[in-house]
């Protein structure tokens, strides 16, 4: 399995990577981590013909504590999120769901940023940062523009990103202590999610995400409604799949998954402490 | 079609630096095993499922297999080839899968080695659970795993050990 052929330039900055890329327009690619992109080259369902390698940019791999949110490079590793002592202590939600992704070997790869601009619906950071409340900063040729996650993910592998912009930030509030739980449920260890459930209290609300139960990453409002209006963490759970359009696949039709959205809610309400 | 252009790339592996002439698409496994005949990093599925060719970068265990040989120009990369010593004495992870009967045809021995290289030498007593979920990236089809961690505990014992 190889890909097709392209031209390979390295950036040193974000600016120089912006530039590249409007240079080039959609022929070209960023490459980050590249464990979503080159599987999609080596299918060849992604032909770019120029790749701009951003992983060796400097300055966009920090974990930050930044007052009330903490702000994280576009190039932070799986890897350095998961085992990142502020996020421990600070966003622990964050570094764990970044402790579910894949293997070892992914996570030394992978990124935030590119999971997050890949806007795959059954991955796991997206709907992290989606439950959290959290915002990207992007940057193109004219500035830099702050787009919340609930804004972010606007179709099948489809985000708010312009062809010429680059995702360089991404921001979570602070959200200590315990009222947080993510479920990924799969069949084979290390595997990616048949359905995940994301929940997280930030500013004294229940936030609640979905994982592979539509087109992308979710917020469950209608948990979230139920939640806002006193229901308890067994009613509030009935409630997952209301307005999700789950896909089909090899592992489970749409019915398992909304079963699964429920059963998985109720369990990471109540390890959230809600009652 | 304009024809495919090459780049000279720089290739830091096991301590030798070594030029490859290829075009960008070169994964760094089959830069490895093509072009500098290094093919203990074995090759088994192509899509970053098995493991199998998994090498240390700048100490991380990676895939060679998802990663362009182009984009890690001068990193530090070791591979099996590297763990021995000069002379031929075994590394300890090498020793431990050896006595613990951590193998059976050897196909995703390479990629396991690397990985539990990787582990001991962050961490020289690993838990059980540890042990489970750093060797979680890769697959073997023979063993049944009980060697495998049987070996990676024996690694890091033989490596406290030597330390002493
Ligand atoms: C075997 C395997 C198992 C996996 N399991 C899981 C799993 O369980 N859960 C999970 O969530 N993920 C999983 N992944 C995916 C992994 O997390 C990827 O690393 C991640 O989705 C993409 O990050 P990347 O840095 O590798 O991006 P790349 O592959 O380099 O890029 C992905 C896309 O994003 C674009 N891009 C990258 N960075 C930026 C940026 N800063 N700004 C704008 N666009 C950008 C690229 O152009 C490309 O289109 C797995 C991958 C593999 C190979
Ligand atoms: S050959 Fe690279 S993971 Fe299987
Ligand atoms: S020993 Fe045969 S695949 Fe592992």
């Amino acid at each position: 399995m190889i890909p097709a052929s392209f031209d390979y330039v390295k950036a040193s900055s974000a600016d120089e990577a912006i530039s590249l890329i409007s240079e080039h327009g959609d022929e070209a690619k960023l490459l980050a981590g590249g464990h979503s992109l080159i599987p999609m080259m080596k299918l060849r369902l992604a032909v770019p013909s120029v790749l701009v390698d951003i992983a060796g940019v400097r300055d966009l791999s920090h974990v930050e504590d930044r007052g009330d949110h903490i702000a994280i490079g576009a190039l932070a590793k799986h890897r350095s999120i998961e085992t990142s002592d502020l996020l421990i202590a600070q966003c622990p939600m964050l570094a764990h769901v970044a402790s579910k992704v894949g293997d070892p070997q992914v996570r030394h790869r992978g990124t935030i940023g590119g999971s997050l601009a890949h806007s795959d619906p059954a991955s796991d950071l997206p709907a992290a940062v989606l439950a959290l409340g959290g915002s990207l900063i992007v940057q193109g040729p004219n500035g830099q523009r702050e787009i919340a996650a609930t804004d972010f993910f606007t179709g099948y592998f489809e985000s708010a990103l312009a062809e010429d912009e680059m995702l360089t930030e991404v921001k979570v509030p602070k959200s200590p202590g315990t009222n947080w739980n993510y479920q990924k449920f799969n069949r084979r260890a290390q595997d990616w999610a048949i359905v995940g459930v994301a929940a997280a209290q930030v500013d004294g609300a229940m936030q609640v995400s979905l994982v592979n139960m539509g087109s992308t990453p979710l917020r469950a409002t209608a948990v979230e409604t139920a939640l806002a209006s006193g229901a308890s963490a067994a009613e509030a759970a009935d409630e997952a799949a209301n307005g999700t359009e789950a896909p089909t696949d090899l592992n489970a039709s749409p019915e398992y998954r909304a079963h699964l959205a429920r059963v998985l809610t109720k369990r990471a309400l109540e390890a959230s402490g809600v009652e | 079609m304009n024809a495919e252009e090459s780049y000279e790339i720089r290739l830091k592996v096991n301590g030798r630096t070594q030029h490859v002439t290829a075009p960008a698409r070169r994964l760094l496994s089959d830069a490895l095993r093509g072009e500098l005949g290094l093919t203990g990093t074995h090759v088994g599925c192509e899509h970053g499922v098995c493991g199998c060719c998994t090498v240390l970068v700048d100490g991380a265990p990676v895939r060679s297999c998802l990663t362009f040989a182009v984009a890690v120009q001068d990193k530090d990369i070791r591979t099996v080839e590297g763990l021995a010593a000069g002379d031929g004495e075994l590394h300890p992870v090498q020793e431990a899968f050896k006595e613990c009967h951590g193998l059976q045809c050897g196909f995703c021995t390479p990629g396991f080695l690397m990985t539990a290289c990787a582990l001991i030498e962050q961490n020289n007593d690993p838990t059980e659970q540890e042990i489970t979920e750093a060797i979680a990236g890769n697959l073997c089809r023979c063993t049944g795993y009980q060697n495998i961690r049987a070996a990676v505990r024996r690694a890091a014992e033989i490596t406290r050990s030597d330390k002493r």
